[in-house]
């Protein structure tokens, strides 16, 4: 039987068949007032218990809730207490002399069938959420449940038709081992816990699914999508063993952290994270990262009523250079504008904002905000290794006059006499076509480069990364977005100057050998993206990365190149 | 009457989390709060209803607020889409 992969790993344990609680209409009606009300009122405390009961979930401290649970719970909760909701359930049972039981039914029956018919996945996914909290009122109004808050036997394997967001919170997961659903998406409830719990997870097996009883041992397949049902010896053995090959590979990633990122032939890779602010600093040594290759500074400017000062601002770049250990932190300044807006900062709402008045551009014509970051930036970096990039960089004039404004807060400093680094180093983003194209000419301007991918590959291709129609033409690995890398690249090299990447592209294992082949010298990513890159530097040579670099750079489709980078890896 | 246009930025859409905090803020006020997305127009104090108006990533909405404080709310409002929802 074969479903949708959507937690890695695979699990070999005996199956606990989740039951759903039938619904049932009664079909009585109601014969007077009295009856009215007090239909009404078991239906009004049916939803107060069901309130009650979630808050107490929310309260417990044997359940260690993530913020996503609580989100989930807090949602939960809203959907209970829906004044449409109750307004449509008290309607069947004054109108119609419907019992609260069988109204409800009714309801939710609409609910669900209008989520389950939208024409979007993840609000299909919300038709889940509806049912399970219309499942928790058929219970208080009639009593009974299966027991989730049980100890499960060690290696359980749940198997439902899905697993209701309720039921993933409230199960003890600890001796669980694997998930399978008839229904579902990696969108879905049980997905999302699946993967936050490290736990192998299948999901829209099909009705196929329902043969499942309780006892049957079951083999899962968190990446092929892959069931078996009460499977003979050999096959039990053979997935022991690739349970053991998977364990020792997540554990050996783990072991990484500190092993240095140099290739079998000797070059040396810095690996660093990109992250949002000083609490993020953690995580990217825990995961073996090296430095900072994007420090977004839009936190800072975001959720408040007007700009940071320069103390503020200098705090917030102090505060993450301390916890630094001393390596490289690149700070990217403001990036605001496009999708990104400030309540305080009043900018018209336009066209193409992607194309519009944002990051540099603003900076550029407001000198004043500018200056402020700039001083702060300059100041903090006193305390360790601090260096200045600007976003949206489109021609040589910008750069420039970027760094006239970087010396006039230099010279304000000095004036003041305060303490900065005067040695600061200064890069750019290359993330806009011509600047990626006239990357020998700005290499000349600065001290170092990062390729944005994210906006390079939407810029490029002109392909917005927000419409869901044309998604599959976001795509880095276009020969034309690959050319711009090379390029980019190359021309650093020419130039001695630093190239490294900060967009989504260097995480991703797939694109790791071509770009080392490039010659990329650094790869920013999320922290957790850190060891499975490092994992794939550590076992390959410079030399083979050029000879997968210039196959690649020979074929003509990205459907090509894609088949064949994953063939090799 | 504050009527004001929106452009949803979050590719996912109005989905369950940031509709639950568009309810709970909207508890905060007096002021009648609408949501509208085409011809429908909803209230904001009921999670269904807005998840009803299966508001897309890059769909624009507008948001109707009568009441006392509507200043107030509009503000709040404002900070939701700009910020909050993205």
């Amino acid at each position: 039987m074969k479903g949708i992969g959507v937690s890695p790993g695979i699990s070999i344990g005996k199956a606990f068949v989740l039951k759903k609680h039938e619904a049932a209409i009664i079909g009585m009606l109601l014969k007077n007032d009295m009856e009215v009300s007090a239909e009404t009122e078991k239906f009004n405390k049916a939803v107060d218990s069901s309130v009650a009961e979630i808050e107490s979930i929310k309260t417990n401290e044997e359940l260690i809730l993530t913020d996503e649970d609580l989100a989930i719970l807090e949602t939960q909760i809203e959907f209970l207490s829906d004044p449409q909701l109750k307004e449509d359930v008290l309607e069947k049972i004054s109108g119609e002399k419907k019992t609260a039981n069988d109204a409800l039914i009714d309801v939710m029956a609409n609910l669900v069938e209008l989520f389950r018919n939208m024409d979007d996945e993840y609000m299909r996914a919300r038709a889940a959420d509806v049912q399970d909290i219309s499942d928790r009122i058929l219970k208080h109004l009639n009593g009974s449940d299966q027991d989730l808050k049980k100890q499960f036997e060690s290696n359980t394997i749940i198997i439902a038709e899905d697993i209701a967001p309720s039921d993933t919170i409230t199960m003890d997961t600890r001796y669980i081992t694997g998930f399978a659903t008839q229904v579902g998406s990696r969108t879905s409830h049980a997905a999302i816990i699946a993967r936050a719990k490290g736990i192998p997870a299948v999901v829209g097996c099909g009705d196929e699914l329902g043969v499942i009883e309780d006892e049957d041992v079951i083999i899962l397949d968190g990446v092929t999508g892959l069931v078996h049902i009460n499977p003979d010896q050999a096959t039990i053995d053979d997935y022991m063993a690739r349970q053991d090959v998977y364990l020792k590979k997540t554990e050996q990633l783990k072991t990484l952290k500190n092993t240095p990122a140099v290739t079998t032939d000797g070059a040396r890779i810095m690996l660093s994270a990109n992250i949002s602010g000083a609490d993020d600093m953690d995580d990217v040594f825990e995961n073996g990262g090296e430095g900072v290759g994007l420090l977004r500074t839009e936190m800072l400017f975001m959720n408040r009523d007007g700009f940071p000062s320069e103390e503020e601002q200098f705090k917030f770049y102090k505060q993450v250079v301390l916890k630094s250990k001393g390596k490289p932190v690149i700070v990217r300044t403001i990036d605001i504008g496009g999708d990104k807006q400030l309540s305080y900062f009043g900018l018209a709402v336009e066209q193409n904002p992607f194309l519009g008045y944002r990051a540099i551009r603003i900076c550029l014509d407001r000198t004043d905000i500018f200056i402020t970051q700039l001083k702060a930036i300059l100041r903090a970096g006193v305390f360790g290794d601090l260096k200045i990039m600007f976003p949206m960089i489109s021609n040589v004039e910008e750069v420039r006059a970027a760094k006239e404004v970087v010396a006039a807060a230099k010279k304000e400093l000095t004036a003041d006499g305060v303490a900065f680094n005067a040695e600061v180093q200064i890069g750019i983003m290359i993330e806009i076509p011509s600047a990626a194209i006239t990357a020998d000419i700005l290499a000349k301007e600065v001290d170092f480069f990062s390729i944005g991918t994210n906006d390079l590959c939407q810029y490029t291709l002109a392909v917005d990364r927000m419409n869901e129609k044309i998604t599959h033409l976001y795509d880095p690995f276009n020969p034309g977005v690959l050319r711009l890398i090379s390029n980019v690249i190359e021309q650093g090299h020419k130039h001695h100057i630093y190239v490294g990447m900060c967009g989504e592209m260097a995480g991703e294992p797939t694109a790791a050998l071509l770009l080392l082949g490039m010659g990329l010298k650094e790869f920013s990513m999320s922290a957790s993206s850190v060891p499975s890159i490092k994992n794939i530097i550590i076992n390959h040579s410079l030399s083979s990365a050029q000879d997968v670099c210039k196959k690649v750079m020979e074929m003509d489709s990205s459907q090509k190149i894609i088949a064949y980078l994953q063939s090799i890896s | 009457m504050i009527t004001k246009e929106y452009i949803v930025k979050d590719p996912l859409g109005m989905h369950a989390r940031p509709a639950t905090s568009l309810v709970k803020l909207g508890k905060n006020f007096k002021s009648v709060i609408n949501l509208r997305k085409g011809d429908k127009a909803v209230k904001i104090n009921s999670l269904l209803n807005i998840l009803s108006l299966t508001i897309k990533g890059g769909e624009t909405v507008s948001v109707v607020i009568e009441g006392e404080d509507e200043t107030e709310a509009a503000e709040a409002i404002n900070l939701f889409f700009t910020e909050q929802l993205k």
